[in-house]
């Protein structure tokens, strides 16, 4: 039951989730080094000082000592700093915004290897997938081939919801009229859990999908199905999955409406309304909100 | 004040552990007042952070620079400062223990501060009528929510100076009402210095972009 | 909007017979237990004659320490509301797998887990907090009352105030589904129609005046009144700590009262601060709620360092270790505190450089709070330690809160937050620190000063089967969500498919039951140790040999505190005194100035109490008369000049050789 592979967390399938994983061991390793010995000597103290222990020496008066003071300040100034540091090259380095340069542990990303698009929609409450490179899309299932990174283009209908696999990478938010980024790769054939990591209304406990990583084969074989099994995903279409519903069962979509994504991330999917992006422009000269917005709180 | 049984048996000599004598902290209502009005800075503060934010969401309606109409502000902002120096002149005459023109000068700084309100609700009554309630844009909703604040604030601050005018005609200048009067002297110098940014940050600058 | 004036809709709003969740048998059943225990109450009080005694002696008190013991059980009587809601929750996670729904339809059970976190927050840890800050600060500082005696008694009813309409909305209506901080665009008008999130935001905000006047009380109260000699440096340490929580709900708490209008006036009047359409941003939201919510978790813990410092040293026979070090690390702590708001969403998408500095930030903290840590170590190094209830519970408290703090330093790098953010391991860290730190300091400290207030200790045998049970339970109860975080759980479900992850919820429950066991003997402690009040008794007024002033005086205090006010030469002031051999005066007293009770704090936080109902349900006539009223009663408080009189000599006399003679 113990087993290591329930974790997930800690034995993902992904690199990105398993660099996450190794930096929770270190940064626990480097804190226990002094919880530990906290902990230790807490006990110890209360035992040895029991009242009842009249061997113990008894200080009453005793309440400074300089030396003592700076092992007290500059034992955990060192582990924080080296945890600082940790986390700086860290969270730069993991950072979800951050175009992969590797697929694996010593394995860089092979030149001309263009990133797999996905663009995700969190909408009440399912999980709408685009794969604009070829032109499908899904709802409530994902797929990817191994070892290409993935890039991730994240927005939502009107709940904030947080898009979560563990076991490719860690989570980011979906926000309505906002995009958010994750970069990632998977490098082993399974089926992953996938789901809403942030609380978003009556549906939230539906909000799950799976996560196929395949082998080339096995993605192509996907996209057929796709293409095979799916309808269209008109406006019409979209406007009809757009109503809230719970548990949804997975879609497929074969052909999609040419800059869907785009009008959901700029709240203009009815035809008629002024998108995001366009609604600065006109009238102030100011820029492109949605750019705006990516630039503020992305980098 | 030395006391047989205060000093008694003590070892260090001649150190007293009582206050053998009417013991009275120092009143502390200006400096508690002083710590509200810091806190109420603080909610001025995340309205205008707020702004800040949103200052540029019009979602395709009217600008600043479209509606503020500069010359009425700053009429309005002449009498709010206005009404800080005849509250100056009230503190004066308080402090010449002159009741009848305390009342007088602080009369005046209330006219003022109706004047101010006044032109306010005006200027609000006209965006509202133009289509530019705080319900059409996130910029507006953040302009109306910190200059009504703002305007809350004087009313509050009206109905105060009120209620202490009939104050100080029936008890007069006691000790009490001197602190209160110092008090409303304090919020109503605070709400100027608001003012002077909302000012400043909504009117002028959003008139500039 | 209606063409015509409908007078029903403006007298009753939404509100209609159909608001009664009469048709779910947990809230009837909860309904009719609350109904006949709340009836036999009040038939009990009557019976004693007792209304007068309450009304004149208690609600209108304007005495820090009657203020202090209502806070205390406005806040006991919570936490069992609060824990209800948390086994629950805990119950429904046990046996939900599969096919089995569990209970709870996910419409009810998101409610209990808002209300849950809000009544443990805001109506439990904050009036313990409040209330052991409001009994012991004027003792310790040798003061009579508080700065502001009247404003002390009007927040605790604004704290009570916001309490009846959190368990109003239990009963009348629905409470918010959304999460105990209410993050837009789920709580707008559009998503989230209903009154839960009204109640949300009119319980806070009442409560929040309340709290908001307690800080500048206190702050005021600790500057001003301190007896002479005591400089700041001679403070005892829990003063420094709540000095520091009250200038943090001076500079938090407005902010939240901020954001929360925000989003009332988004959700009134259709404006669009957090909306997703025209321009809104909820991310704004976001950003200021935290801005008050991370100060807030300090403002909880600080005053509890207080606490097992002075524990600490009392029962170890020792100074405290480190005095100057510890006042240093509480400043640097409040002011980090405002550092770090961030961390508590890394992933919304910051940028590394964002992110690396506040997760910095964060573990920064780690240090002045490691150096507290060891200072309490240190302080017992070469003591004589007495295992007293209260020294237990902050023995548990050292080893728990470190590795709560181990797990929240994980939590602040980034890259580890983005796959254990709001996963249930993220729920065991904050129950780690705020079980391990605030719930064992509050009851560390009701254990402690429990002589103090009553004149009698509490029956040890009933302290320490509350303390084993609540420690063994905690554990159980929390250390199985470390591992569910692990395993990829996020928290806030109430359904799961892996049947592998019950037995973890199944030990959780476990862990409650004990954790419910141990607050049941907490109760029964009051019970058994009132009546073994005789043998409990302590007539010196100085139980545990304590260090500081609030000893010097008798137990129960009387209503005056010190009848000479102290004058401090040392930290340790009575610690001091006694090795002078200082004996109270029995002689030359003086009368003492006193301020008077009053009604005005129940009138018109009952007023406030009614505006926030009628704003509830839109009843929008009688919301408009309760405004009026409310500032109409303000008005007249203003015009009652008669506040204070005097404690004539030959009374203190008589009550100190009273005190004297029970002594001798």
């Amino acid at each position: 039951m113990i087993s290591g592979c329930d974790w997930v967390v800690m034995s993902p399938s992904g690199d990105i989730a398993a660099q996450q994983a190794d930096l929770i061991i270190w940064a626990t390793v480097l804190m226990l080094i002094i919880v530990v010995p906290v902990i230790a000597l807490t006990l110890l103290f209360a035992w040895r000082y029991r009242a009842s222990n009249k061997k113990a020496t008894y200080q009453p008066d005793w309440d400074h000592s300089t030396h003592l003071e700076l092992v007290i300040w500059a034992a955990p100034l060192a582990i924080i700093i080296a945890l600082g540091a940790m986390t700086w090259v860290s969270t730069h380095q993991l950072d979800p915004y951050r175009p992969l340069d590797r697929v694996d542990e010593g394995k860089p990303v092979p030149a001309g290897v263009e990133p797999l698009v996905v663009e995700v929609v969190a909408m009440d409450w399912k999980w709408l997938f685009f794969y604009p490179e070829y032109d499908v899309a899904a709802v409530n299932e994902l797929a990817a081939p191994l070892d290409r990174p993935i890039k991730f283009k994240i927005t939502a209908t009107t709940m904030m919801n947080s898009f979560f696999i563990p076991a490719l990478a860690g989570q980011i938010y979906a926000m309505g009229g906002m995009e958010t980024q994750l970069h990632a790769v998977i490098n082993e054939e399974g089926v992953y859990d996938g789901f809403s990591a942030n609380y978003s209304g009556a549906g939230f406990n539906g909000m799950r999908f799976k996560f196929h990583g395949k082998t080339d084969e096995g993605f192509a074989q996907w996209l057929d199905t796709v293409k095979s099994q799916g309808t269209e995903l008109s406006r019409t279409a979209y406007k009809e999955l757009e109503k809230p519903s719970q548990y949804d069962p997975v879609r497929y979509f074969n052909t999609v409406m040419p800059g869907l994504y785009d009008a959901i991330l700029n709240r203009c999917v009815d035809p008629g309304t002024l998108c995001m992006k366009d609604m600065m422009g006109g009238h102030s000269g100011h820029q492109d909100h949605s750019q705006h917005e990516a630039d503020h709180y992305a980098h | 004040m030395s006391h047989p049984t205060a000093t008694a048996a003590t070892k260090n000599g001649d150190l007293e552990f009582f206050v053998r004598g009417d013991h009275h902290a120092p009143n502390g209502t200006l400096l508690g007042f002083w710590l509200y009005l810091m806190s109420d800075c603080l909610i001025f503060a995340a309205l205008f952070a707020t702004y800040g934010v949103l200052s540029q969401s019009f979602a395709g309606g009217p600008t600043g620079a479209d509606l503020f109409d500069l010359p009425l502000v700053a009429i309005n902002t002449a009498f709010l400062l206005l009404s800080s120096i005849t509250y100056g002149f009230a503190l004066l005459q308080m402090q010449q223990n002159k009741l009848q023109g305390t009342l007088l000068w602080l009369a005046l700084t209330g006219l003022l501060g109706t004047a101010f309100l006044s032109v306010e609700l005006y200027e609000f009554y006209h965006l509202i009528h133009q289509g530019a309630g705080p319900q059409r844009s996130a910029f507006l909703t953040a302009f109306f929510a910190l200059v009504g604040t703002h305007g809350l604030h004087v009313t509050i601050g009206v109905i105060w100076l009120v209620t202490l005018l009939l104050q100080l005609s029936k008890h007069g200048l006691t000790l009490t009402n001197r602190r209160r009067v110092f008090c409303l002297s304090m919020f109503w110098h605070f709400l100027d210095v608001i003012w002077i940014g909302v000012f400043t940050f909504v009117y002028l600058m959003g008139s500039m972009s | 909007m209606s063409d015509t004036f409908d007078l029903g809709k403006m007298i009753f709003g939404r509100l209609s017979l159909e608001a009664i969740p009469y048709h779910d048998p947990i809230i009837v059943a909860t309904f009719a237990m609350v109904a006949i225990g709340g009836v036999a109450l009040l038939v009990a009080i009557t019976r004693a004659k007792l209304w007068g005694y309450l009304w004149t002696e208690w609600f209108t008190s304007i005495d820090h320490k009657r203020i202090g013991v209502m806070y205390m059980i406005l806040g006991i009587v919570m936490m069992l509301r609060g824990f209800a809601d948390a086994i629950m929750m805990r119950i429904q996670q046990a046996i939900a797998f599969g096919d089995s729904m569990g209970y709870l339809p996910p419409d009810h059970y998101d409610q209990i887990f808002t209300a849950h976190g809000v009544i443990m927050i805001f109506f439990v840890a904050m009036p313990f907090v409040v209330g052991i800050m409001n009994y012991i600060v004027p003792l310790q500082i040798g003061a009579r009352d508080v700065a502001f005696p009247f404003l002390n008694n009007f927040s605790f009813w604004m704290t009570a105030s916001g309490a009846i309409l959190v368990m109003m909305s239990l009963f009348v209506g629905e409470f918010a589904k959304s999460g105990w901080l209410a993050y837009p665009p789920l709580t707008g008008i559009l998503q989230s129609p209903g009154v839960g999130v009204d109640y949300y935001i009119w319980a806070l905000q009442i409560a929040g005046v309340g709290t908001l006047l307690s800080g500048v009380n206190f702050v005021v109260t600790i500057v001003k009144m301190r007896a002479p000699g005591m400089s700041m440096m001679k403070m005892p340490v829990f003063t420094w700590t709540a000095l520091c929580t009250n200038v943090l709900i001076v500079a938090a708490f407005p902010v939240l009262t901020a954001v929360l209008a925000m989003l009332s006036m988004d959700r009134y009047l259709d404006t669009n601060f957090f909306t997703n359409d025209l321009g809104g941003n909820a991310m704004m939201y976001v950003n200021l709620i935290w801005i008050w919510g991370h100060p807030e978790v300090y403002i909880l813990i600080l005053p509890l360092f207080g606490v097992f410092s002075e524990i600490v040293a009392t029962y170890s026979g020792k100074r405290l270790f480190g005095y100057s070090s510890m006042v240093y690390a509480t400043v640097v702590i409040t002011i980090l505190s405002y550092l770090v708001w961030l961390h508590h969403f890394f992933t919304m998408g910051s940028g590394a450089t964002v992110n690396s500095f506040f997760g910095i930030t964060t573990m920064i903290i780690s240090i002045p709070t490691g150096a507290k840590v060891f200072n309490w170590l240190f302080t017992m190094y070469r003591g004589r330690i007495k295992f007293d209830v209260p020294m237990l519970w902050t023995v548990g408290f050292m080893v728990t809160f470190v590795i709560g703090g181990m797990t929240g330093v994980l939590l602040a790098v980034p890259s580890a937050d983005f796959v254990l953010h709001n996963s249930l391991f993220l729920i065991a860290h904050f129950h780690n620190v705020i079980i391990g730190g605030v719930v064992f300091g509050v009851f560390a400290a009701i254990a402690y000063w429990y002589p103090k207030v009553t004149g009698y200790k509490l029956d040890p045998f009933w302290g320490k089967m509350t303390f084993w049970f609540w420690i063994i339970g905690f554990y159980l109860a929390f250390m199985p969500l470390y591992v569910l975080g692990l395993m990829g759980v996020t928290r806030r479900m109430s359904h799961f498919d892996d049947p592998s992850l019950q037995i973890w919820f199944q030990i959780a429950l476990v862990g409650a039951v004990l954790i419910g066991i141990g607050i049941i003997c907490f109760l029964l402690q009051f019970y058994f140790s009132y009546r073994k009040r005789d043998q409990l008794r302590d007539e010196t007024g100085d139980p545990w040999d304590g260090r500081t002033l609030e000893w010097s005086t008798t137990s129960p205090p009387p209503q005056y505190n010190f009848a000479f006010t102290p004058r401090v030469h040392d930290n340790d002031a009575w610690w001091q005194m006694k090795a002078n051999g200082v004996k109270r005066p029995q002689d030359g007293f003086l009368p003492i100035h006193m301020p008077k009770n009053t009604a005005a704090g129940v009138v018109i936080a009952g007023i406030s109490t009614v505006l926030g109902f009628t704003l509830i349900w839109h009843m929008w006539l009688p919301a408009a008369l309760s405004l009026v009223a409310l500032i109409l009663a303000t008005i007249v408080h203003t015009f009652n000049y008669d506040r204070d009189y005097h404690i004539p000599a030959d009374e203190v006399a008589r009550i100190e050789t009273q005190a004297s003679e029970v002594k001798a």
